[in-house]
């Protein structure tokens, strides 16, 4: 693996540009540069890992059994990466991709201040997941976070919540960082579960796959765990985080009655969804998955995108969980060095066989826990008017209600030229779900028919500088300082 | 909505700001209308546009047809019922240099000889009070004081709801598929059934070429993707809209602080799949103009890059008034990247012709017939 | 509101300053959670209404850990390592009209 720490140092050209160094992204690197390709791995991150695996090669935290096993898995796919040939850009951001016009594509990149455009023959995207939004009032405070960035203080910097901490939401890490952070010292006084109890109903059937898959005895273990140690409300119908300037309290709501429990850090997390702002900015169709609730982009049985030549392999193309995430990954690089010519599509089948089959196996239960610790209703669009929605441009649940009814607004693009929701910096990643779900409650439609928001390059900003020292033609693509 | 209607005084194919704007003003003359759009109203160039609205530096050809709607313009909310986000701090044409500055004279000269006074020649100090950041090498330029901004898609659904609320028949989702001749009518084939009207209207846009074909009168329209940057909120530094003459470049900082910068640099149109594709290179030399004129913005956050699609004319001039072929058909369309502060006058003077079959406003060197070339080798657009 | 699970080892420790504050984290902490780490909650104010936020999900996505490095602003503070000497501040909101010229 070669490492690339200044934009200078990348290629004008490779076979293939791979986006994000997770799991996915780690194991098509590596499966592409075996198979002889000339890969590009760019990840925005210090070090490999992605999300579930972060820090995995720096972590603070010697103890190995506060992040689990699990965790530790995560090592073997750096060390695999490690042994190929690939280019890994860590620090570099991926603002655009976009199909140039001789059938490959150009990437716009961004690294220690300075911004280049690339060339790629193939692209995958392994851009993950994010935390699905989770607008209650008050969440916008100093002090709430989501679970997963508590998560991620602690693989990557050793850090735990110093004051008292309450754990709200439902899905199965929040059970998984209860268990994190209080094996770390954390003093968690409530973890609030917000599973609608109905849920049960609709996931039973399910349940016969779910006692055949990986995910049972760990996840059992874990809600064993986390309801034995730990104080634990279920039930829980509305929440609201209090506070001036800070989170002191959060207000919580169960069986009717409320209750306001003081505290220091209020971690959210109702479940993750994929993150698809650079494959919509890109083009790639996407469709409204309706068991797991979330905009997904549409790939084939080899992960390819409607865009011949992107793929979209782990999370970010669905949610399956690190271990699928891998395995998709390598999938998606067979495919791609099929569509260069590398291997013929016999061998592609070939290779691919045995990876599908544990992916299969990886996969099942999963519609379990989708249909199980999928959000109550109030949960994805805010019945208190005063929630912000936009966290960027502070614009509010009824301030969308009220839009979508009296001026007819049918979608979130119409919604932004007269609200500004989803045009601030983080381009509708924390109101894009919740302001489809509000429009689509007013109008009484589904989700899939309000449709969401057509993104726009740069998925993360570029500065006017960077952009002004790009070289003015494609074919003199060079580095400018900033 | 109301029930199902098939039938009209008039249809108007496409819901932009121009279909909409001659639907609200047929509807105020009290004609019945059917508005048909295959996407949603302002989806393409007129819902993401600058928002210019613009007289300064406008073809003499269509400076009465600009001036009708700027009085429009400043009384927009009396017409539909929304501000439409429109300000009016001006906009100023920055000269770069002396020899920029003579040829923005000549043009002023050239406009007081016609009677137009709506542009104004101001020195380096003029300069200086309304555009404070800019470099101190420009020495003077042209302002219309009149003109401004407004938000393109909220101006263009407003203009949609009020030809709705005066009983307009807007038709979002809707595909024109054939136009012809039926008897007396005219024939409105659609993915959601026939639509039959003894007047329509051709406002389609960047399709509008197709409309035209079937009508036999071909038009060699170029679909074009004109590109626009804006960046984050930045501290309030600049009021009127700024462009230049010589190079390309359109500026304008919304009173929330955030910058959106344009110029005309082309994308990528992919007509067919309502996509475009962005050119950053260009967008790079773009940048480099901003960089140059304004060093303030260096550090600015571009937040988002986009394209619409849009029809240019050969001439850079739209395409207006009555078929050259055939009663009952008109023009509306190819205006060329610049037709969103058209939009209001062109509709209220498309009503007036189609309801009186004449407008006080000169539209002259707008017509059809400009391209209904003797030779008739136009190249074939369907692709 | 956050705290480290082990001390600080002298070899490991990174200065920098937030506001013209001297403080030390740890090296290869991003500078969101070297903030955190020095219970640092709010780092920015919106553009919009002026209020306090401060690093909400810490993998890129959400844009509330914004701070001003080395007087480049708009940066994001959960994807830039830690350097030692780093002169960090709070992102103001919009300033008013006319405060700044050219």
């Amino acid at each position: 693996m070669n490492t690339l720490r200044e934009i200078g140092q990348l290629a004008e050209h490779y076979d293939i540009a791979i986006v994000g160094a997770g799991p996915a992204g780690l194991s098509a690197a590596a499966r592409a540069a075996e198979l002889g390709l000339s890969v590009l791995l760019a990840d925005e991150n210090p070090a490999p890992g992605g999300q579930i695996y972060r820090a995995i090669t720096t972590t603070p935290v010697a103890d190995r059994s506060v992040l689990g096993e699990d965790y530790w898995k995560g090592g073997a796919l750096v060390t695999r990466l490690e042994r190929t040939s690939a280019a890994y850009a860590p620090g570099c951001t991926v603002w655009s991709v976009a199909p140039d016009e001789a059938g490959g594509f150009e990437l716009g990149l961004s690294l220690g201040g300075q911004a280049r455009l690339v060339g790629a023959g193939q692209v995958i995207l392994a851009t993950g997941a994010q935390e699905r939004p989770f607008p209650i009032p008050g969440w916008t405070l100093p002090g709430v976070m989501t679970a997963g960035a508590a998560q991620i203080a602690l693989k990557s910097s050793g850090l735990v919540p110093s004051g008292r901490t309450v754990i709200a939401g439902c899905g199965p890490l929040l059970y998984l960082l209860a268990g994190q952070l209080a094996a770390a010292g954390a003093n968690i006084v409530a973890v609030l579960d917000t599973t609608p109890r109905r849920n049960w109903l609709s996931a039973l059937a399910s349940l016969p796959d779910f006692l055949r898959s990986p995910y049972l005895a760990k996840g059992l273990k874990l809600m064993a765990a986390a309801r034995r140690e730990l104080a634990f409300r279920t039930g829980v119908t509305a929440l609201a985080a209090e506070g001036s300037g800070k989170v002191t309290g959060v207000k919580v709501t169960r069986g009717g009655a409320t209750e306001t429990i003081p505290c220091d850090a209020l971690l959210l997390h109702q479940g993750v969804i994929p993150g698809i702002n650079l494959s919509n900015a890109a083009g790639c169709a996407q469709h409204f998955d309706t068991v797991q609730h979330c905009w997904t982009p549409t790939v084939d049985d080899w992960f390819a995108s409607s865009i011949p030549g992107i793929a979209i392999a782990g999370d970010g193309a669905g949610i399956g969980g690190a271990e699928s995430a891998a395995l998709r990954g390598e999938i998606a690089a067979l495919d791609a060095a099929r569509r260069l010519g590398r291997i013929s599509e016999a061998e592609r089948n070939e290779k691919a066989a045995p990876t599908r089959a544990e992916l299969a196996r990886s996969l099942r239960g999963r519609r379990f826990l989708d249909l199980l610790y999928r959000p109550a209703p109030q949960f994805l669009a805010p019945p208190a008017d005063e929630t912000i929605v936009c966290r960027c441009e502070e614009v509010t649940a009824g301030q969308i209600r009220d839009t979508a009814s009296r001026l007819g607004v049918t979608g979130p693009n119409q919604m932004k030229a007269f609200l500004r929701c989803g045009m601030g910096p983080c381009q509708g990643r924390l109101c894009g779900p919740t302001v489809v779900e509000l429009i689509a409650q007013v109008r009484g439609v589904s989700p899939a028919e309000t449709g969401y928001y057509r993104l726009r390059p740069p998925v993360k900003p570029v500065t006017l500088a960077e952009l002004a020292a790009l070289p003015p033609t494609e074919s003199a693509v060079k580095a400018v300082v900033r | 909505m109301t029930a199902a209607r098939r039938s009209a005084d008039v249809i108007v194919i496409g819901g932009g700001i121009h279909g909409c704007s001659t639907a609200l003003h047929c509807a105020m003359r009290g004609l019945s209308v059917i508005l048909i759009e295959k996407d949603h109203a302002g989806r393409h160039a007129s819902g993401v546009n600058a928002g210019g609205v613009r007289q300064l530096a406008r073809h003499v050809a269509e400076i009465p047809l600009s001036n009708t709607s700027m009085a429009l313009w400043h009384r927009i909310e009396d017409l539909v019922d929304d501000g439409c986000g429109f300000t009016s701090d001006g906009q100023v044409l920055v000269a770069e240099d002396e020899e920029d500055l003579r040829n923005c004279r000549a043009r002023v000269d050239d406009l007081t000889l016609r009677g137009f006074h709506h542009e104004e020649l101001i020195d380096a100090t003029e300069l200086r009070r309304l555009v404070p950041a800019v470099a101190d090498s420009c020495p003077g330029g042209v302002v219309s004081r009149r003109d401004g901004a407004a938000i393109p898609l909220r101006a263009t659904q407003a203009f949609k709801r009020k030809a709705q609320s005066l009983g307009a028949d807007i038709r979002e989702g809707v595909r024109v598929t054939r136009v012809s001749r039926d008897g007396a009518n005219w024939r409105v084939e659609t993915d959601h059934g026939v639509f039959l009207a003894p007047r329509i209207v051709n406002a389609a846009g960047a399709w509008a070429d197709r409309i035209a074909a079937d009508l036999g009168e071909p038009v060699p329209l170029e679909v074009i993707a004109p590109m626009l940057m804006i960046t984050a909120a930045m501290p309030a530094f600049i009021k009127p809209v700024v462009i230049l003459r010589k190079r390309k470049l359109s500026f304008k900082q919304f009173a929330n602080g955030t910058v959106l910068i344009g110029g005309g640099y082309l994308g990528r149109a992919i007509r067919d799949e309502n996509r475009t594709v962005l050119d950053w290179g260009k967008l790079a030399t773009n940048a480099r103009t901003v960089w140059d004129l304004f060093p303030i913005m260096r550090a600015a956050p571009i937040l988002r890059a986009w394209a619409g699609i849009e029809a240019r004319m050969p001439d850079d001039l739209p395409v207006f008034g009555k078929s050259a072929k055939h009663e009952g058909v008109y023009h509306q369309f190819g205006f060329s990247a610049h037709g969103f502060q058209l939009g209001p006058g062109a509709g209220a003077v498309m009503a007036e012709i189609i309801a009186t079959g004449a407008s006080n406003v000169p539209i002259d060197g707008l017509g059809i017939a400009r391209f209904a070339a003797p030779s008739s080798h136009q190249p074939s657009l369907r692709a | 509101m956050f705290r480290p699970m082990h001390e600080l080892k002298a070899a490991d420790a990174l200065a920098f300053t937030f506001d013209g504050r001297a403080l030390t984290a740890r090296a290869g902490d991003t500078v969101a959670a070297a903030l955190l780490a020095n219970g640092v909650q709010a780092c920015r104010q919106t553009p919009v209404s002026g209020a306090d936020r401060g690093p909400y999900c810490m993998m890129g996505v959400c844009f509330e850990c914004l701070v001003v490095i080395d007087g480049v602003g708009n940066r994001q503070g959960c994807l830039v390592p830690l350097r030692e000497g780093m002169r960090i501040e709070t992102q103001a909101g919009r300033r008013q009209p006319d405060s700044v010229r050219a």
